[in-house]
């Protein structure tokens, strides 16, 4: 229907131009407001795509979600922030998860046929998404101060890669034959992977490492946005994803911190430095 | 349904739109960007929207409908945050002038 592709077109520009007014002190405060209404537009016409159903189950998950969200946003302490970002993107990436397991369950049981490019990218989203997810709430917890302790052992970088391995091959063999429980156990070792990756990494660099997670869930939209066929979704994915990568950086820079310092520093010292900073 | 090649140039022309819309960015509005761009993310909503609105089986229905709450939340929570951010931002700023 043109109106839906109009209105989606309409809220992507709202965001750019949202962001745009974002990077700058005097207009801040407006850009979140026009990234706000392209949101809700965006958000009603999709109530309008063809051949749904299922629209009590989406009110009433709206509802829970957002009034959730909407609580603890509002009562949260100022210096509870960045914490609070990591939550809602993690929750952004769950979601981006949860799209791409719908997905691939409806290809692994031959309900739809979609292009071989269009499974790859729903299994790269998932991992994405997955990641971020799983890696988000780690953080979350550490800056709550649930997570005192920075979980250290031997090999730890060895047991990160041999995992990640085993997720890209469990990824490739889910491409040529894809099976319901294959893919199960591929979220629950995504997830797995997201939270060994974010145990080592101390409370101070966190704000960098939301940030990355910020990026990582951004491309993972994007990458779903492919997978449903949704161009709002891939722009404003794709856009927080750029944006995000360069944002890590400039973060990083104004920590005086290379992005590879941050993220893999930790495996391979004893804690003398880190130990410091904590 | 967007087909191979539009869809590359899509990704490609988002990308660079991303880098280039905020590469001027001041340090003190790092974190509120950052919050900011978590909200434009929540457009993830409607995606768990069309995934739940065409879910079939039971799994995929639940599936869905934990989609669609997280997205909620990712697209509520990351307004009002960037919103109180942004506030106090200003007020500050207000009252230096």
């Amino acid at each position: 229907m043109p109106v839906i592709e109009a209105v989606y077109f309409a809220a992507a520009l709202l965001f750019i131009l949202g962001l745009r007014k974002m990077s700058s002190p005097v207009t801040a405060r407006g850009g979140i407001v026009w990234a706000g209404v392209g949101m809700v537009i965006a958000t009603l016409v999709t109530f309008l795509t063809p051949n749904m159903h299922n629209f009590v189950l989406i009110i009433l998950a709206i509802a829970i979600g957002s009034t959730l969200a909407w609580v603890t946003a509002k009562r949260v302490a100022m210096t509870d922030m960045p914490q609070m970002i990591a939550l809602y993107n993690g929750m952004g990436g769950g979601a981006a998860a949860a799209i791409a397991a719908v997905e691939l369950s409806k290809i692994s049981q031959g309900t739809i046929s979609v292009d071989l490019i269009v499974q790859i990218l729903a299994i790269v989203g998932a991992l994405i998404g997955s990641v971020a997810f799983s890696g988000s709430f780690i953080a979350f917890a550490k800056l709550q101060g649930w997570m005192k302790k920075t979980l250290r052992y031997p090999n730890q970088q060895l047991i990160n890669l041999v995992l990640f391995v085993v997720l890209v091959l469990l990824g490739l063999v889910n491409l040529v034959i894809p099976n319901p429980y294959l893919v199960i156990i591929f979220f629950v070792l995504a997830i797995v992977f997201g939270v060994l990756m974010t145990l080592p990494i101390g409370g101070a660099d966190m704000p960098v490492v939301i940030s990355l997670f910020n990026a990582l869930t951004g491309l993972a939209v994007g990458f779903e946005g492919f997978v449903i066929g949704n161009a709002a979704m891939i722009i404003a994915g794709t856009v927080v994803g750029a944006s995000g990568t360069l944002l890590t950086q400039l973060m990083a820079k104004a920590m005086n911190r290379s992005l590879t310092n941050v993220l893999f520093k930790s495996f391979g010292d004893t804690g003398t430095t880190s130990g410091a900073e904590e | 349904m967007i087909e191979g090649f539009t869809a590359l140039y899509i990704f490609m022309l988002a990308a660079f739109t991303g880098y280039e819309v905020i590469s001027r960015v001041p340090v003190i509005l790092h974190t509120p960007l950052m919050s900011g761009s978590n909200f434009v993310h929540g457009i993830v909503l409607v995606g768990a929207m069309i995934a739940l609105g065409h879910a079939e089986s039971t799994v995929e229905q639940l599936v869905g409908f934990v989609g669609v709450i997280l997205a909620a939340g990712n697209a509520v929570g990351g307004y009002v945050v960037t919103e109180r951010m942004l506030d106090m931002f200003k007020s500050s700023k207000g009252g230096a002038k």
